[in-house]
């Protein structure tokens, strides 16, 4: 594998975003809890999301995880603050597609996001890149039950 | 045979990574297969593949030849009393849950107390959880020194009149820690209590006499010593054997069946429900001959030069935490180690755009990874077939990862 590739996983804003991560922290009072862990590498993640009236309202994260499972939850959590439920699980499912490499909605701007799309040509990072999303796909999913 | 040309034997070993020369230090994990052991396999399947213990035909009579075969390879190179005392299991997995399911349940209960360390693979941890919970027996753990070692005052301490089992790993897969299993051994016995030994890490790379060490029972896997996947062993001494009964019933494992009742089979088919692992088997046997061959004293000799040598290379890496013991006399042909604040994750991934395959993770040993206070850590572990070329390789490979990630930190 050339260095080229590994530029394509180890992309500048996600260094940024490993760097300097968004939302950390955790969310008090009413919010949702969801602890996710990856039972074959230690990597963790607690999510804690604050929804009103069907909208995230807020989303912060804590967690342990390499580079590309800290800077996805960074992202997430970024891009679903202020979404609706079905806007979220939406967006779920476009970067669930973008890491199985398969063709993805593109009609919406997925702005940061955009960066983890090399992680599709490294089959053994992908689970930690999907961690932070499937702790939100599983809190979301109760909330709307 | 010589240890200098063994490599040429791994034809896996024969072709390149992400455009580099492979670069395999994940032995601890899986160990790679020698052609000996792939053409047995093969040769099986292809010539004389047939059910064992029943038929009278030719092919059967020659597999179950190969299959028995094989448990007496597998005797001598433990140096047990008898092939009755020599279980294939699937694994060491399976082997430590047998003695667990069937020693552990018919012979403890409330008060009883298993002593394990906190080295332990999950694989010698959950079965006596388990066994806890069920019998009301107590789990208790040995401390380990600051180096990650055990002390035997520490083991006088703990175990007691009350103690039913110990459960220790040979060789940790972690730190690489040599246990003194025969001192144990005799402090388990002293109080009363059986020996139990997880010889997973230990198997592929030294000698182990059983009866010299005096335990009562051992397990460990073929696919880490140069054998296929899913063939294993559990040793158990006889008189302890004879009296526990089987935990899986069906075909193989009978001897007369009624309506209402059935008896088993004596040792060791009474253990070996269901058409065995004959491949399997058969491909350790050859692994054991290979091994042999080889000497298992040139093995560990060779492992040792590495590790003194991967020790003192990547110290001098900047960053660079090493676990368990810094003196190599104490420890087996691995090590881990965390670079900086660069996540082991990411430091296999560039290891790997470079050919170099290591292991990245809690190891199955979350406990470990507790008392070490790391999350994850990364592994580099070295087999026969390592050179120190390929040290040197993992330790520029270090050197650009940290460069790699020079920007972030």
């Amino acid at each position: 594998m050339s260095s080229n590739n590994l530029d394509q996983l180890y992309r500048q804003v996600i260094m940024d975003h490993y760097k300097n991560p968004r939302n950390k922290g955790v969310l008090e009072d009413d919010s949702l809890t969801i602890n996710m862990n990856n039972p074959t590498c230690g990597d963790r993640i607690q999510l804690t999301l604050k929804v009103n009236d069907g909208k995230v309202t807020d989303a912060k994260f804590e967690g342990e995880g390499c580079s590309i499972s800290m800077s996805s939850a960074s992202m997430m959590t970024q891009a679903i603050k202020g979404k609706d439920i079905k806007e979220a699980l939406k967006l779920s499912t476009i970067f669930s597609d973008m890491m199985q490499g398969k063709d993805y909605d593109d009609g919406i701007d997925l702005g940061d996001i955009e960066a983890l799309s090399g992680v599709s040509k490294f089959p053994a990072r992908i689970k930690c890149a999907t961690l932070a999303w499937k702790a939100m796909e599983k809190g979301l999913k109760e909330d709307e039950q | 045979m010589n240890i200098s040309d063994v490599r040429s034997y791994f034809p896996i070993l024969n072709q390149e990574v992400n455009g580099n020369p492979l670069v395999y230090l994940d032995s601890a994990a899986t160990s790679q297969k020698p052609i000996q052991v792939i053409e047995a396999v093969d040769k099986y399947y292809r010539e004389y593949n047939s059910n064992v213990h029943r038929g009278v035909h030719t092919l059967g009579t020659k597999a179950t030849d190969g299959y028995e075969g094989a448990r007496d390879k597998v005797r001598k190179f433990i140096n047990a009393k008898s092939t009755q005392e020599i279980i294939f299991t699937r694994g060491t997995t399976t082997a430590l849950n047998t003695v667990a399911a069937s020693y552990g349940r018919a012979n403890l209960q409330e008060g009883d107390e298993i002593v394990i360390t906190y080295m332990e693979h999950h694989s010698n941890i959950i079965p006596w959880q388990q066994l806890a919970k069920a019998t009301g027996a107590t789990l208790k753990y040995l401390p380990l020194q600051e180096d990650g070692t055990i002390l035997l005052e520490d083991v006088r301490k703990t175990v007691n009149a009350n103690t039913k089992l110990v459960s220790v790993t040979m060789v940790s897969n972690v730190l690489g820690v040599m246990n003194p299993i025969k001192e144990i051994t005799q402090i388990a016995h002293s109080n009363g209590a059986v020996m139990v030994v997880d010889g997973a890490q230990a198997a592929p790379h030294m000698k182990i006499d059983v009866q010299d060490l005096d335990i009562d029972f051992l397990g460990f896997s073929g696919h880490k010593m140069c054998g296929p996947t899913g063939i294993g062993v559990l040793y158990g001494k006889k008189q302890l054997l004879e009296n526990m009964e089987p935990i899986e019933f069906g075909g193989e494992m009978i001897d007369f069946v009624d309506l209402y009742d059935s008896t088993w089979k004596e040792l060791p088919w009474k253990f070996e429900g269901g058409t065995p692992i004959i491949a399997g088997a058969i491909g350790l046997g050859a692994a054991i001959d290979f091994l042999t061959e080889v000497g298992l004293d040139n093995i560990q000799a060779h492992e040792h030069r590495l590790a003194v040598y991967a020790l003192e290379k990547m110290s001098t890496v900047e960053g660079m935490t090493i676990y368990g013991p810094k003196d190599a006399a104490k420890r087996a042909g691995l090590v881990t180690f965390n670079l900086a604040d660069v996540h082991p994750h990411d430091v296999a991934t560039v290891l790997d755009a470079e050919g170099i395959a290591v292991r990245a993770g809690h190891h199955c040993a979350q406990p470990l990874m507790k008392w070490l206070k790391a999350s994850a850590t990364a592994r580099a572990s070295f087999y026969l077939y390592n050179t120190e070329e390929e040290i040197d390789k993992l330790v520029s490979g270090l050197l650009k990862t940290k460069e790699y990630f020079s920007d972030v930190f």
